[in-house]
């Protein structure tokens, strides 16, 4: 496809009321994304409630409970793009007890935007936004000090909410390039796509900019190549009697024809023969790839199955420890019995012990006997049969897995393995 | 020689999304509507499982209200590609009194599409419908997962749905529950048409301007035909127009255009004040229109 657009997923986090509906709605309008029939709703609505100002907000939260209540209770996803971008906003919401939906929106973001209020600046909420993106290593993060407007754009308000949260970033493994700061007021679009006149001792970019000029670098990280097997490819037609491909989403690095690949778990050595995509032959895959390859040898290979560079093996291990956030209301506790999803393969796992809970404010661990809803602690597993995994640190795709309740069949947790 | 596969994300996506459908389920279906989503879908799962055939069947919901265009390049498209189609139509629900024709101005069949749905789920025992639904199109669908968990009557909660965290897809479900999918969650009508251009894909002649019969109601432009009711104060006149999305005739709304080939109908969607849905009648019914649709198993 020609659409050489580089495509930005961002998720977004703040406390309620600090403007994050009103900003992504900024955003859509000041891009020119939002047509005349989503802007004439939005002025009708806005109206009828008896704002004197259009309420963007309006724009991004959709069901009818979130609009009786005026709040954001799940992830939406949002989208615009301007003429050198894609970008796909997961928006989620701000609540203590919605750890859930952030860790969601994160999982499958490069960039976040935290906003933080001007009149109020860092508070325990900013401290757990942050928590989660450090913890999910969202790549790259934006500190949105809003609402600029209500402390007369004053400067110095806005270096003391930096000072505050740099110390946090010396807390976290983020280093100070993967983090900025833009003053900003979503309401009246000081600095969001337009530079602000109010706001002269601001040099930087403004938040659109910004995102405009992110590099890929600061967008993916560069691993080792895994190619988990998600469907076996047998035509049976005469033209392709024999072909045996392999189907599945390449990550982390590219492969070859020709790379020396070890099958796992058979750990079967062999090479690649061919790659395919469509009715089109390649030499290379680049990571993000969804293709076909062929193996020179007839190795015995199906579905979770996982072909690695024979130089890059992952470890192969049926006991781990991972941080694990719960996201359903059904407790985890030792001894607990689940399905564990990762990638596409699964297996049984059993909690052997549960080490702590860990503080989402930054503030440490405490002991604890089970994980509840929204509860982020260490756990360790003993599987039925091993995985292979990278440490979520080196490979954020390869390094997380789900946790499926077997009587319920839902999403129980997410893992980060250690 | 040397060639490098630089991956589109959104398709490569799409198309694992697609793959997870045919290993994790026994009995999919893709819900063909005729429409460019839909469409866009067969190709992708041409696409994910090429060399092989696509290896579920396709079943169209039919209300018999359809644009005969959109029936001629079904069949054409399915002969073509050795798809196999099931066909079930909304007329044998209402033959079997299992729904009422509505009447009036605003008639449609369009909800009554529902129960011949879900009839046809129970009748083949589909546990996963792959549906071109996008999160663009509507607020609502804004919040829709990409495997959405429907229980025995098709029912959506929304406010307990899985989360769906990394690319890692859990369509584990019960007996008599079935799974919606939507491959394209995340493409926009831009990203569909754009698509469709370069990959030459084929798209009903309707997509593109054309002299048509019609009549104007609320600021839209209604299709004159036996199937659409109109008042006699409503004058029918020949207008040059295109349709933007396909449903059929009695919900979907025509706008004046020239734009009659791939290049002139991207130039146009990129210029376009008036979203997508703002052409579907069947959304204009209130501002919740969609979510009370899609809280009854409504796709």
């Amino acid at each position: 496809m020609s659409d050489n657009r580089k495509l930005i997923k961002i998720a977004t986090a703040g406390s309620v009321d600090d403007g994050k509906s009103t900003l992504i709605g900024r955003l859509l309008y000041d891009t020119r994304s939002l047509t005349n029939d989503k802007l004439e709703a939005i002025e009708r609505n806005s109206k009828q409630k008896g704002f004197d100002y259009l309420d963007f907000s309006l724009a991004t939260d959709g069901l009818v409970a979130e609009r009786e209540q005026g709040i954001t209770i799940d992830v939406a996803h949002i989208y615009f793009s301007t003429e050198n971008t894609n970008y796909i906003i997961a928006d989620t919401p701000g609540h203590v007890e919605y750890t859930r939906n952030m860790v969601t929106g994160a999982s499958t973001s490069q960039v976040a935007i935290i906003l933080v209020d001007a009149r109020k600046g860092v508070i325990e909420q900013t401290y757990r936004h942050f928590f989660i993106n450090n913890l999910l290593r969202v790549n790259h993060v934006v500190v949105a000090i809003n609402k600029m407007d209500l402390v007369d754009f004053d400067e110095d308000t806005y270096l003391k909410i930096k000072g505050d949260f740099e110390a946090l970033i010396e807390k976290s493994n983020y280093n100070f390039e993967q983090v900025t700061f833009i003053p900003v007021s979503a309401l009246k679009g000081d600095n969001i796509a337009g530079k602000s006149e109010n706001m002269p001792w601001y040099l930087g970019n403004t938040l659109l900019d910004h995102l405009e000029v992110l590099e890929p670098q600061d967008l993916v990280e560069n691993t080792a190549a895994r190619f988990a097997v998600q469907y076996v490819i047998r035509p049976k037609t005469d033209k392709y009697h024999d072909f045996r491909g392999f189907s599945g989403k390449l990550q982390g690095g590219p492969l070859a024809v020709g790379d020396e690949v070890t099958v796992l778990p058979s750990f079967t050595k062999t090479s690649i023969k061919s790659i395919h995509f469509f009715d089109q032959t390649y030499e290379v895959a680049q990571p993000g790839s969804s293709v076909t390859i062929t193996l020179e040898n007839e190795v015995n290979v199906s579905r979770g199955d996982m072909l690695v560079k024979s130089t890059e093996l992952p470890r192969s291990e049926k006991e781990l420890s991972a941080i694990l956030c719960q996201v359903n209301q059904t407790p985890l506790q030792v001894g607990s019995k689940l399905i564990l999803q990762h990638g596409v393969n699964s297996v049984l796992a059993k909690v052997q012990s549960i080490e702590h809970l860990i503080q989402t404010d930054f503030s440490g661990e405490i002991p604890a006997e089970r994980l509840q809803l929204n509860d982020i602690g260490k756990v360790n597993f003993k599987l039925s049969k091993p995985i292979h995994y990278d440490p979520y640190t080196e490979n954020r795709d390869n390094g997380s897995f789900i946790l499926i309740d077997e009587g319920s069949l839902d999403t129980v947790s997410v893992g980060f393995i250690q | 020689m040397s060639n490098i596969l630089i991956p589109n994300p959104k398709e490569a996506e799409s198309i694992h999304i697609i793959r997870e459908v045919a290993a994790q389920f026994e009995r999919p279906v893709l819900l063909f509507s005729g429409g460019k989503d839909s469409i866009t879908l067969v190709r992708l799962a041409q696409k994910a499982f090429y060399p092989a055939r696509i290896p579920f069947p396709l079943l169209h919901v039919d209300t018999d209200h359809n644009f005969p265009e959109t029936i001629v390049f079904r069949d054409q498209l399915v002969e073509e590609l050795g798809l196999e189609l099931i066909v079930r139509k909304v007329q044998d629900s209402i033959d079997q009194g299992k729904v009422r024709e509505e009447k009036g101005k605003y008639s449609s069949r369009n909800t009554l599409q529902t129960t011949t749905l879900l009839d046809a789920i129970e009748e083949f025992k589909f546990d996963a419908c792959i549906g071109g639904a996008r999160r663009d199109e509507e607020k609502a669908r804004a919040k829709e997962r990409i495997f959405s968990v429907r229980d025995d009557f098709g029912q959506w909660d929304e406010k307990n749905q899985r989360p769906e965290l990394f690319d890692m897809l859990n369509g584990r479900i019960h007996q008599g529950q079935n799974v919606r999918v939507f491959p394209i969650s995340n493409w926009t009508e831009l990203d569909v048409w754009e698509y469709i251009k370069t990959e030459n894909i084929r798209i009903p002649s309707l997509y593109f301007a054309h002299k048509r019969e019609v009549f104007f109601r609320d600021g839209m432009i209604w299709t004159a035909n036996e199937h659409v009711y109109r008042e006699p104060h409503e004058e029918v006149l020949e207008e040059t127009v295109r349709f933007r999305t396909v449903g059929d005739m009695t919900c979907t709304a025509a706008v004046l255009s020239t734009a009659d080939t791939l290049d002139s109908v991207v130039e146009e969607i990129k210029s376009s004040t008036i979203s997508e849905r703002g052409a579907r009648i069947d959304d204009k019914r209130s501002e919740a229109a969609m979510e009370n649709r899609k809280k009854v198993g409504y796709f």
